[in-house]
């Protein structure tokens, strides 16, 4: 499924991923999964919210950096090989993954990863077509 | 007390004001022929050469400015052609176009010989070994003092900049006694030699430091960490490069040899001339320049002249330190830095219509200049992709290292976070008072 991930700028400051997530607090907004990719000088905070929009407001307000992207939100199988089934599956499409990571679920039995992929929509059918259960949105914005 | 040239040195102030005046009206008339610049701005007052009769009627001259460099750059306000000019060196510009000066065969002599008054001065004979460790190239400094040290017949090392751990081998192996370089990299040498122990193996008696500011506590220091006598030396490439003006074995304010150069002070605003031992801006006529000659070049440093007789004897004016200077430029390791070259480079790396808003900060630590420029990221260069922005600053870091010469810490950072005063970024936070 193809969900909303808000990438937010976040400069090399001590505080400034705090007062980001605190914004986000503050403002109602449930953080489902992020990722925090760091380079020398500055970091890029990943997330998936339950209500984008109020954040992406809450965030800009708060004088950060933020952007929308189209990200790939799956579940699958928890056990040995799982991962390996639909990295497979993109890997065959040759389809290129930028990057990927993982939430703790609540749905039993499955693991639900987030991918960044250069081409959302042939992924998302390719995964559809083959095996990968379809997932309730509500399970993704709200885990 | 040794003397390279006495009778110039030490010629009393009457005669200097006439051999002044002599040189000037032929300058003038020079330069009216063969400078348009010049001359334009001569027919704009309503004078011809005719119009100035000596030293009295300089106030009545037009002002030259850097802008001009740019303006003709490169060779536009050359009064030789290109046959007679045997050098060029070139510096920073307030953009990022450099500006270029030129020198004839009698430009680079007197040059040395300029350099070469002030090494006499300090007792530097043909028997010393000079390591000239200012950079050599388009800058000035290694050539101007590695042609000074050349003209008294001592040995020259010519080491250029950089290197430290081969620079302090080659001064205890080649048994240096005088160093020539920045006063910052002075201090730095005299720190590493302090850490390896390897004081007592120097032979180094003299230090001639210059291109940026420092102060008299950086003064005691390399003197006691090099164990040396450490001297000051001024020059602009525009007006000739180091040696315009340097200090005697008296330590007491720069030397300006008036022979060749004649200083003003100005009030930089209004221009007039500030009377006699007043704090203004400094501005040089070049009297016996061929290649590139000026007339009333506004320096933008600001500083006072001392016309009192010096215990060395010499009657040249002394210039003090200057203490700032009226534009904008910085001078960061030596080397000079115009805020707006750094607003030209980001203006073309971000690819947009208006520059982000940015903020060069500047400081010394263990005596090393440091200097960071932070820039405020934007919605339309954020991406969600770390190799992109990456990219981005890396080409930043890369186009100031080629603009400007030396290397800049580039910091991105959060839209608005650079602190406005009145709706206006203050551009440059400089944090070195204090401690140079």
């Amino acid at each position: 499924m193809i969900i909303r991930q808000l990438s937010v700028f976040l400069e090399n400051k001590p505080g400034r991923l705090c007062a980001a997530i605190d914004a986000l607090a503050k403002a109602g907004v449930n953080i489902s999964a992020l990722s925090l990719a760091d380079a020398a000088e500055y970091g890029i905070l990943r997330l998936i919210v339950d209500q984008p929009d109020l954040a992406k407001q809450t965030l800009t307000d708060a004088g950060v950096i933020v952007k929308a992207h189209r990200v790939i939100a799956l579940a699958m199988k928890d056990e040995p090989g799982g991962a390996e089934t639909i990295l497979r599956l993109l890997a065959d499409a040759e389809i290129n993954i930028e990057y990927m990571y993982a939430c703790v679920g609540h749905v039993t039995g499955k693991a639900l990863m987030v991918l960044r992929v250069d081409d959302a929509e042939k992924a998302d059918a390719i995964l559809k077509e083959n095996c990968c259960d379809e997932i309730n949105p509500a399970d993704i914005y709200r885990l | 007390m040794p003397y390279r040239d006495k009778t110039a040195e030490t010629m009393p102030r009457e005669a200097l004001r006439r051999l002044q005046s002599e040189r000037l009206v032929a300058q003038v008339a020079r330069c009216y022929e063969r400078v348009e610049c010049f001359r334009k701005r001569m027919d704009e007052k309503g004078l011809t050469p005719a119009d100035i009769r000596g030293v009295e009627d300089l106030n009545k001259l037009p002002f030259s400015y850097k802008k001009d460099l740019r303006d003709y750059y490169p060779y536009g306000l050359f009064a030789e052609p290109l046959e007679k000019v045997v050098r060029v060196h070139a510096s920073s510009g307030t953009t990022g176009k450099r500006i270029v000066v030129g020198y004839t065969e009698n430009d680079i002599s007197m040059w040395a010989e300029c350099f070469a008054r002030m090494l006499t001065a300090i007792g530097v004979t043909e028997k010393d070994v000079v390591q000239v460790s200012y950079g050599y190239g388009l800058f000035t400094g290694g050539f101007g003092a590695h042609a000074g040290a050349e003209a008294i017949g001592a040995t020259v090392i010519p080491m250029s900049s950089g290197n430290t751990a081969l620079q302090i081998q080659t001064m205890i192996d080649f048994g240096a006694t005088v160093l020539c370089c920045t006063p910052s990299y002075a201090m730095y040498l005299a720190e590493e030699i302090e850490r390896a122990g390897l004081k007592d193996q120097l032979k180094l008696k003299a230090g001639v430091f210059g291109a940026e500011p420092w102060s008299e506590t950086m003064r005691a220091r390399i003197e006691e960490g090099l164990g040396i006598k450490a001297y000051d030396i001024y020059g602009l490439s525009e007006v000739l490069g180091p040696g315009v003006a340097c200090e005697c074995e008296a330590q007491a304010g720069m030397h300006v040899w008036e022979d060749h150069f004649i200083p003003e002070i100005i009030d930089p605003d209004t221009g007039e001339v500030l009377p006699e031992g007043a704090t203004g801006e400094l501005v040089f006529t070049s009297l016996t320049k061929e290649a590139f000659p000026v007339i009333r070049y506004r320096t933008r440093d600001i500083c006072s002249l001392n016309y009192e007789p010096c215990a060395c004897g010499r009657t040249h004016v002394r210039m003090r330190k200057p203490s700032g200077r009226s534009d904008d430029m910085l001078i960061i390791r030596g080397v000079n830095v115009f805020p707006s070259q750094i607003e030209e480079v980001l203006l073309k790396v971000c690819g947009q219509d208006v520059t982000p808003n940015y903020q060069i900060v500047v400081d010394r630590v263990n005596n090393n200049d440091t200097f960071d420029v932070n820039v405020e990221m934007s919605e339309s260069f954020f991406t969600d992709d770390i190799r992109s922005i990456d990219r981005l600053e890396r080409l930043l870091v890369e186009r100031l290292r080629s603009t400007l010469g030396i290397g800049a810490k580039v910091h991105l950072v959060n839209p608005k976070s650079i602190v406005r005063s009145e709706g206006k970024a203050k551009r440059v936070i400089d944090n070195r008072q204090g401690k140079i």
